[in-house]
């Protein structure tokens, strides 16, 4: 490179050097006034770009260039050394276990202890009941009150036409597992499967609210279509024939929960789920 | 002055104690060949270094408790709301500490970058044949570091516990859930019982500072002794053959070169963790089981899972009697064929194109019409799977149906990356009769030729023909064990 280009570069380079410089105590100044995300983050990106420019044009124009050629030595050794470790290895024909007993006997001591190493996993489950059993049934049980997210206890009039509430186990606020929404539809409307009439109140419907493809809560009601919605995977169901899928991806209903009324006018449960909640999973029923 | 003499003491005084000298010698003077692609697996590189040295900065204030606390940071409208501590904590290092947001957002960002690098420097690899013998084991490493980086991203947009990540974790339980026989166990020994539990923040936490990045960590190291010791790739070219590489020298040219690279990552992620916001969890909100937000997207690197358990009818079956639920085959047999399919790649294609020997001079990617294929189907189907996570979005804001959206796509995942696949292959044909066009000096004769008239030496012996050209392509080194 000529005199004067390589001046130019070494000026291009000072100049890019110089903007994190400048760069660099705006970052300080900046962080000492306050904390401006878009300045620090601004200031910073200009550093590492003076950086980066002065880094690229000092290897671009102020060193040397090549091409340079270097040998690759093969990536395999010659056969004779191939043979020499191969040989090693053998012990030199001598087998490092003369008798087959030891050999077995290492093997299964290491199969062995390779095992039980692999109980202790079972230790990350270490409360609670074991995953059938707990996916199988909710806290649900019959008289079980239905309070909502605050821990109020539900009574029919608390459920407008069209309204959507969810509800929990009287005293189990977050159980994920036995959330449930309570719908109010129009009872002559009602195509419910056979045998579930006796398990709403005046029009109000019982459903779980995870939905049964994802685990995600059916949050949304589409009240003009009597359509319940996950926001997750977007699948629809129809909440006046017992929550069966319309649309999108799942494939089970909503389990519905049968409810009843107390003494005192409260929501209560009349059992629990009749099919386990939820996504599903390696089950018979 | 002061600097270089002070460098060549501490080097000579370390030569005086363990002889370095030779060998550090022989590694500046190292060759590296020059090609932009060559800078890819550089950038998540040094994205990986921008991950680790902003997640060290958030480990200092992030509690990954899911006890209950109030908020009572800077962030006026979810003060007094009760959260675990790990969104308190969240909500506090993004409004409260000072450059916490700056941080967590870069973080945030360099992951995105991170993982974006890994599939351009992939599909470096794939389309250039460079995972062929013998770099198997380079190949293997990468796509391990590939999923371990998927895993620590989704444990680290998991652990802040607001309502996005949950919405999350519960796709994430159901589809665990949905594996044949163990799956329930699976599922409840992760999260320490049924979702949400009290474990999961804290041992996602423990995976995603640790364990994941440990081992990403320990296969960077082995992925580069590796790439040193069997030198880098380079392309066909004048004077390039099997047993030379041809390039510039470690020291000092590519190394400054390399450093202009790292830096320029660090500007691009800065400048992204200052100026884009990324995942603003107050928005969000705290998990809470009866809600969900909407609409709600993984990042990119989980969305084309997400978009498959969409698209993916509703349909369920029985083994022996027991439910093998939706999830499963969308979620879980979908991304392990894939990934089984990478894995093996190396030894597939080695039948494919039976090139058994040695390989230091990269193909070009028209030299293998059907490695272009494979590829462009690929990155059509899981482009198009991306796209339909994002399906509610689209419908509203294109006023449409989204289940119209779901049944066209349905068809258009299964159709159009085949299509796309074979349109690739003819122009790889056409391209590689004639090694200087590039696509856009393509004419319709050239292409129309390929389609209707299969010249006889083009159909047999094409690999022979291909490598006839450029002596340099197809010379093998060595004899083979």
């Amino acid at each position: 490179m000529n005199g004067r280009g390589r001046r130019t570069a070494e000026r291009l380079v000072a100049a890019a050097f110089a903007l994190t410089v400048l760069a660099a105590v705006s970052f300080a100044a900046v962080y000492v006034l306050g904390n401006q995300t878009q300045l620090l983050g601004l200031a910073l990106c200009l550093a590492f770009a003076g950086l980066a420019a002065g880094f690229a044009v000092w290897a671009a124009r102020l060193l040397p260039q090549g091409p340079y050629v270097e040998e690759r030595e093969a990536m395999i050794s010659p056969p004779e050394a191939r043979r020499a470790f191969t040989a090693e290895l053998d012990a030199d024909q001598e087998p490092v276990v003369r008798a087959a007993l030891p050999r077995r006997m290492l093997m299964l001591a290491l199969g062995t202890l390779g095992v039980a190493l692999v109980f202790p996993i079972r230790s990350l489950l270490f409360h609670g009941p074991t995953p059938w059993r707990a996916l199988r049934r909710t806290a649900w049980r019959d008289g079980v009150r239905l309070v909502n997210a605050d821990g109020a206890p539900l009574r029919p009039s608390d459920i407008a036409l069209g309204g959507i509430v969810t509800a929990f186990p009287e005293g189990r606020l977050k159980d994920d597992h036995a959330m449930t929404v309570l719908l109010r539809v129009n009872p002559a409307r009602l195509a419910l499967p056979r045998g579930r009439k006796a398990w709403t109140v005046d029009g109000v419907v019982a459903y779980s609210k995870i939905c049964t493809h994802a685990g995600c809560p059916v949050a949304l009601y589409v009240q003009t279509a009597e359509q319940l919605v996950c926001p997750c995977h977007q699948s629809v169901f129809d909440v006046l024939k017992g929550a069966s899928p319309v649309a999108g991806p799942a494939a089970r209903s909503l389990p519905q929960l049968p409810i009843g009324v107390n003494a005192e006018g409260v929501l209560v449960a009349r059992g629990d789920f009749p099919t386990p909640v939820g996504p599903g999973y390696w089950r018979s029923a | 002055m002061i600097t270089r003499w002070a460098v060549r003491r501490v080097l000579l005084w370390l030569d005086g104690r363990v002889r370095i000298a030779s060998v550090t010698r022989k590694t500046l003077a190292k060759v590296f060949p020059d090609h932009w692609t060559f800078m890819l697996g550089e950038i998540a590189l040094y994205s990986f270094v921008s991950l680790v040295a902003t997640g060290v900065f958030l480990t200092l204030f992030f509690e990954p408790s899911p006890a209950e606390t109030v908020y009572t940071g800077a962030y006026g409208p979810m003060r007094g709301v009760r959260a675990s501590a790990a969104y308190a904590s969240a909500v506090t290092l993004s409004w409260d500490v000072r450059a916490g947001l700056l941080m967590r957002q870069t973080h945030h960002w360099s992951a995105l970058v991170f993982l974006s690098a890994i599939v351009a420097h992939l599909s470096r690899i794939f389309l250039t044949g460079a995972f062929r013998k013998p770099r198997e084991i380079n190949w293997v490493i990468g796509l391990t570091m590939f999923l371990l980086g998927i895993a620590t991203g989704f444990a680290g947009y998991s652990v802040p516990d607001d309502l996005l990540s949950g919405t999350g974790l519960r796709i994430a339980a159901a589809t665990l859930l949905s594996v044949p026989v163990v799956g329930p166990w699976a599922a409840f020994l992760l999260f320490g019982g049924g979702f949400p539990g009290t474990s999961i923040i804290p041992r996602l936490y423990i995976l995603h500072v640790l364990l994941l990045p440990g081992a990403i960590a320990a296969l960077i190291g082995a992925h580069l002794a590796i790439l040193i010791r069997q030198k880098h790739t380079h392309f066909p070219g004048p004077g390039r053959t099997q047993d030379n590489v041809v390039g510039s020298k470690m020291w000092p040219t590519y190394g400054f070169r390399s450093l202009a690279l790292m830096c320029a990552v660090f500007a691009v992620t800065f400048g992204l963790g200052g100026l884009v916001q990324i995942n603003p969890v107050w928005v969000w909100g705290p998990f809470r089981p009866s809600g969900a937000t909407s609409p709600a997207q993984p990042d990119w690197f989980l969305a084309w899972v997400e978009g498959a358990l969409r698209l993916y009818p509703p349909y369920e079956f029985r083994i022996f009697g027991y439910l093998v639920p939706a999830p499963f085959v969308p979620g879980v047999v979908m991304p392990a064929l894939t990934f089984l399919v990478l894995y093996l790649w190396p030894w597939l294609d080695r039948r494919l194109t039976r090139g058994r020997g040695r390989h230091q001079v990269l193909d070009r990617p028209r030299d293998s019409p059907a490695r272009v294929a494979a590829w462009a189907w690929g990155a059509s189907f899981y482009g198009l799977l991306l796209l339909a996570s994002s399906d509610d979005v689209v419908a509203r804001y294109f006023q449409i149906p989204v289940f119209g959206i779901v049944r066209t796509m349905r068809i258009v995942v299964l159709v159009v990356p085949v299509a796309i696949g074979a349109v690739a292959y003819v122009l790889a044909r056409a391209l590689r009769e004639d090694p200087e066009a590039t696509l856009l000096d393509l004419r319709w004769r050239r292409i129309a030729a390929v389609i209707r008239r299969r010249p006889p030496d083009v159909e047999g012996g094409e690999r022979r023909a291909a490598g006839a050209e450029r002596p340099a392509a197809s010379g093998e080194e060595g004899a083979g064990a």
